[in-house]
């Protein structure tokens, strides 16, 4: 059972930007508990709207949860003009788990030490993978609750407030299915869709932007993901450097001993800088690339249901030509067009504002991320920098006192500079 | 004279009047030179005499007083080593001995490793504004020392499968046995392993350590050989010049290797003889296979009985080092490996994250994520170079020290093969006793008389002008290999304390290079980083 406390919350804000500001309505979740492989988010909700029954409450809440409110939000017809934020992934712990596994097994092949400090490393993986899980259903909340229509759904507030448990009924065999297959039948659609000629230039070239993006930056989270996992690699291996080099030095006792034991020390502490910058790295960059991978798709299913509306009122006009070729139904065939134009114009006018405020909220948010990577990497890279340095001077005297200088001047330019 | 000087000499009696072997080196000096070989003699006052001075120049407490114990240790083994010595050995020896304190701690001090730099030991003394006696005992330790060794311009001789690589071996010495101050000549891989052949037949009965040259590799040449200009050729013959650089400069650095005929003659002479029995499918190579599995049985079976714990406790210690150092040489391979993974992951992100600048409508962001791009491609450079870094400085001197190894603990089997001759003779002579004990006892003085006529006829026959009995034989055998077995003791017991100063030099120097190489990326790291941020921060 592990939970986290505020102040490590606060440095995960990491791709949610220009959230949870509207006073009118503040969601956070400050508490989580684990319990075998399920995770228990506390909502908590403070607000001045009327439509709650208090000013400030908690609920518990299950990943499930989560689904279900997206779901019927998806599902609700008068969304359909409107990006729904993505539904949070599912709590995967199942890397560190394996990890975890592994190390047990392999247990009798190290010291002592090593095995506490691998240990150590996964629990911290363990921890990071929570912090994750809770920041992105805490992303959901907040998306929803700065949204001006969303906020103000009915089962949003029900999410919010109801203090039983929601029993939310598990999608039974059947829904899974048919659920399954409206995606199918969805994916076809696309194709034919996609063969529509579009109306509107605005929307044409969103299209074409966003298919295009979206490959590109599903190809960018994979590789970057790779990339994360490499630095993690090689932080465990100064893990076992540094273990086998300090049973080296206990065992020498020749002059070699103290070099060891200082080169053992560095290893030890250039394992946690490696370790921090791999953590930054995915947060950062990967979070960032992975969240704006699905908000990008939340955006293409915009797209298709406005493509799908578009459709329905060419059928519709269709259906009216014929009508009154035949001269009959044709006032319900003239409803059923008026109430297809309708419903694509609404679409393509909420569409639009969503997908330019889309826009403006992606940039921030990739400025916001890519800023933070370069200082984070900047300040590893310097205390990496002081920790060899220290690492050094009792080990080269010669070079020791322009390194005194060097450093000196470093940090004068860099706070002046600051 | 000795007093002559007006820099504060150190604060102790001259202990010993100088050797007379000490005089010869100080010939070609200053008057100031005698000073130094009066407190030289007594080698725990040089080193302390070295560090005041210092203490004024630079800050670093810490190296000094780790100085000080190494030098106070090595200078009790010396001193243990003069007492035997002077039963054994010539004066030249004791030279040697009394040097090694002083220019160690020059090499220390200087803070240039001696066996990688060739050209840092001439300019030292320039750039440590060194006082008067750090001078003098530079140039002494240029005098004992200075035969630098490099190995450069692989280059591939003749073509298919006869073609070799060939090296050009660059020697620069002060010292007066050579030819000439500096030459340079062309050998082949099997010259080096020749060389180590004819060392190793030589010098290991008296039990030195004779450094090893690096592995043949079938594969390795195979493919340089058929002319494949892959990077992993290229690699292979770096990784191979590199090594046989550090193998000459370890020899040279051996101070008995060092007056070898072999090893002069290896670096001088323009045309050496193709060592032939150096290839793997030859006579000698399989001979050399058969004794090795006869040396094998012969350890197993033989039980030292040790009077001396020193030995045994350092066999041990030899063991558990190689068996760490095995252990440490996988993890950084591991390492290795590792960053290799991630140098090929960032460069496909960076081509991806390139793909996805060009693919975003926003101007500035595009812009910016191409400059990761950038940023990231450069990254994947950073941590080749950190990778080459980790593999030829870190694993490759791991890799070195754990063959040296094996070679010490080849050195402790010669001294328990010098015990078993010894024990074997001593047995054989107490067998002769019995059997002449027990023809006395027979009361057969004629057929006593008749083996002793026997013996002087056929000793007279092999050409002794004495009539030496086979007893007399025997008993001086005996004399001789308990002598051989003492003198190889001692002899292993220098090496193994001279090794282990050579390689905690060695160490610190290996690991310092690897330090600067990790730090220099670091700097480079935050400069891309730092070029980056105001793109980031451009982003509209």
């Amino acid at each position: 059972m592990t939970s986290i406390d505020e102040s490590n919350k606060e440095k995960l804000r990491s791709v949610s930007v220009d959230l949870n500001n509207d006073a009118s309505l503040l969601i956070d979740i400050p508490d989580a508990l684990c319990e075998r492989d399920k995770v228990k988010f506390t909502v908590h909700t403070k607000t001045t709207l009327s439509s709650f029954q208090k000013p400030e409450f908690s609920v518990p809440r299950q990943h499930e949860d989560f689904i279900w409110l997206h779901d019927t939000l998806v599902e609700t017809e008068d969304y359909a003009g409107l990006i729904i934020p993505p539904a949070p992934p599912k709590p995967d712990f199942e890397g560190p788990r394996e990890k975890m596994h592994k190390l047990g097994e392999g247990e009798a092949t190290m010291t002592k030490e090593e095995y506490t400090k691998m240990k150590q490393e996964l629990e911290a993986e363990y921890l990071a993978v929570f912090k994750k899980t809770v920041q992105v259903h805490e992303v959901f909340l907040q998306r929803l609750s700065s949204h001006p229509i969303l906020s103000k759904d009915r089962n949003f507030q029900i999410f919010l407030e109801y203090d039983q448990d929601l029993s939310v009924r598990r999608k039974n065999a059947k829904e899974m299915f048919g659920g399954f297959f409206k995606n199918m039948v969805k994916s076809a659609d696309e194709v034919l869709i996609s063969g529509i000629k579009e109306v509107d230039d605005f929307f044409e070239q969103e299209k074409t932007f966003l298919l295009d993006y979206y490959s590109k930056i599903k190809d960018s989270t994979a590789k970057a993901e790779k990339m994360t996992r490499s630095h993690k690699n090689i932080a465990d291996d100064y893990i076992h450097i540094s273990a086998t080099l300090n049973s080296l030095s206990a065992e020498d006792s020749t002059g070699n001993k103290k070099n060891l034991e200082k080169l053992s020390d560095l290893f030890e502490k250039l394992r946690k800088v490696e370790g921090r910058v791999a953590s930054d790295q995915e947060l950062k960059l990967t979070e960032l690339l992975r969240y704006y991978m699905r908000d990008i798709q939340a955006a293409k299913d915009l797209l298709y249901r406005r493509a799908r509306a578009l459709a329905d009122y060419e059928n519709s006009n269709k259906a009216l030509d014929k009508a009154r070729l035949k001269s009959k139904d044709i006032p319900q065939a003239e409803e059923h067009q008026q109430h297809c134009l309708q419903k694509f114009d609404k679409l393509s006018e909420s569409g639009k504002k969503e997908l330019t405020s889309f826009k403006g909220r992606r940039v921030v948010a990739f400025r916001k991320n890519l800023i933070e990577m370069a200082e984070l990497e900047i300040k590893h890279a310097k205390q990496d920098y002081t920790h060899n340095i220290s690492g050094l001077f009792p080990l080269k005297p010669s070079c020791s006192f322009c390194l005194t200088i060097f450093d000196l001047l470093e940090f004068f330019f860099f706070f002046f500079l600051l | 004279m000795a007093a002559s000087s007006d820099r504060n000499p150190p604060p102790f009696p001259a202990a010993e009047d100088p050797e007379p072997g000490l005089v010869d080196p100080a010939d070609g000096d200053s008057d100031e030179g005698e000073d130094i070989f009066v407190s030289k003699t007594n080698p725990v006052s040089v080193s302390r005499g070295v560090s005041q001075p210092d203490r004024g120049a630079e800050d670093p407490p810490d190296l000094f007083s780790e100085e000080e114990e190494a030098s106070s240790t090595t200078a009790k083994s010396n001193g243990v080593h003069s007492d035997d010595d002077s039963d054994l050995f010539a004066e030249a020896h004791m030279e040697l001995n009394t040097d090694k304190p002083g220019s160690s701690a020059k090499k220390e001090l200087s803070a240039s490793s001696g066996p990688r730099s060739t050209s840092t030991s001439t300019q030292s003394p320039a750039a440590m504004q060194p006082t008067s006696l750090e001078q003098l005992e530079e140039e002494e330790a240029k005098d004992s020392f200075d035969v630098d060794v490099a190995i450069t311009n692989p280059e591939k001789v003749g073509d298919g499968m006869n073609a070799y690589v060939a090296y050009k071996v660059s020697t620069r010495t002060s010292l007066t046995m050579f030819r000439s101050k500096t030459f340079s000549v062309r050998r082949r891989f099997s010259d080096f392993l020749g060389l180590y052949e004819k060392l190793s037949v030589k010098q290991s009965l008296h039990g030195c350590i004779i450094p090893l040259p690096p592995e043949k590799s079938v594969v390795g040449m195979t493919k340089v050989k058929v002319g494949m200009d892959d990077p992993s050729s290229v690699e292979f013959v770096e990784r191979r010049r590199a090594a046989l650089e550090r193998y000459l400069q370890r020899v040279v650095c051996h101070p008995s290797l060092l007056q070898d005929a072999d090893v002069r003659e290896f670096l001088e002479r323009d045309d050496l003889p193709r060592a032939l029995n150096t290839q793997a499918l030859s006579g000698a190579g399989f001979l050399k296979m058969i004794n090795k599995a006869s040396d094998a049985v012969n350890k197993m079976t033989i039980k030292m009985n040790e009077s001396d714990t020193w030995f045994e406790d350092k066999f041990q210690e030899v063991e558990a080092e190689e068996q760490q150092l095995r252990k440490l040489h996988a993890v950084v391979d591991s390492l290795v490996n590792h960053r290799k993974d991630l140098c090929g992951n960032t460069a496909v992100f960076a081509k991806s994250m390139a793909m996805l600048g060009n693919s975003e409508d926003n101007t500035a962001l595009s812009r910016a994520l191409s400059q990761l791009a950038e940023v990231e491609d450069k990254m994947e450079q950073l941590h080749q170079e950190q990778a080459a870094s980790d593999f030829f400085i870190f694993a490759e001197l791991l890799s070195d020290y754990i063959r040296l190894l094996g070679a010490v603990r080849g050195c402790f089997d010669q001294r328990m093969r010098a015990w078993q001759r010894w024990q074997e003779a001593q047995s054989t002579l107490q067998k002769k006793r019995e059997a002449e004990a027990k023809l006395l006892w027979a009361n057969k003085p004629e057929k006593l008389q008749q083996a002793k006529e026997d013996i002087t006829e056929s000793s007279n026959r092999s050409g002794s002008t004495a009539s030496i009995t086979v007893i007399c034989l025997w008993e001086s055998r005996v004399t001789q290999y308990e002598r051989d077995f003492d003198r190889i003791g001692m002899t292993v017991r220098k090496e193994v304390l001279r090794f282990e100063k050579e390689k905690a030099k060695d160490f610190k120097s290996q690991i310092m290079k690897y330090l600067e190489a990790m730090l220099q990326s670091q700097q480079r790291l935050i400069k891309f980083w730092e070029a980056f941020l105001p793109e980031a921060k451009a982003i509209a």
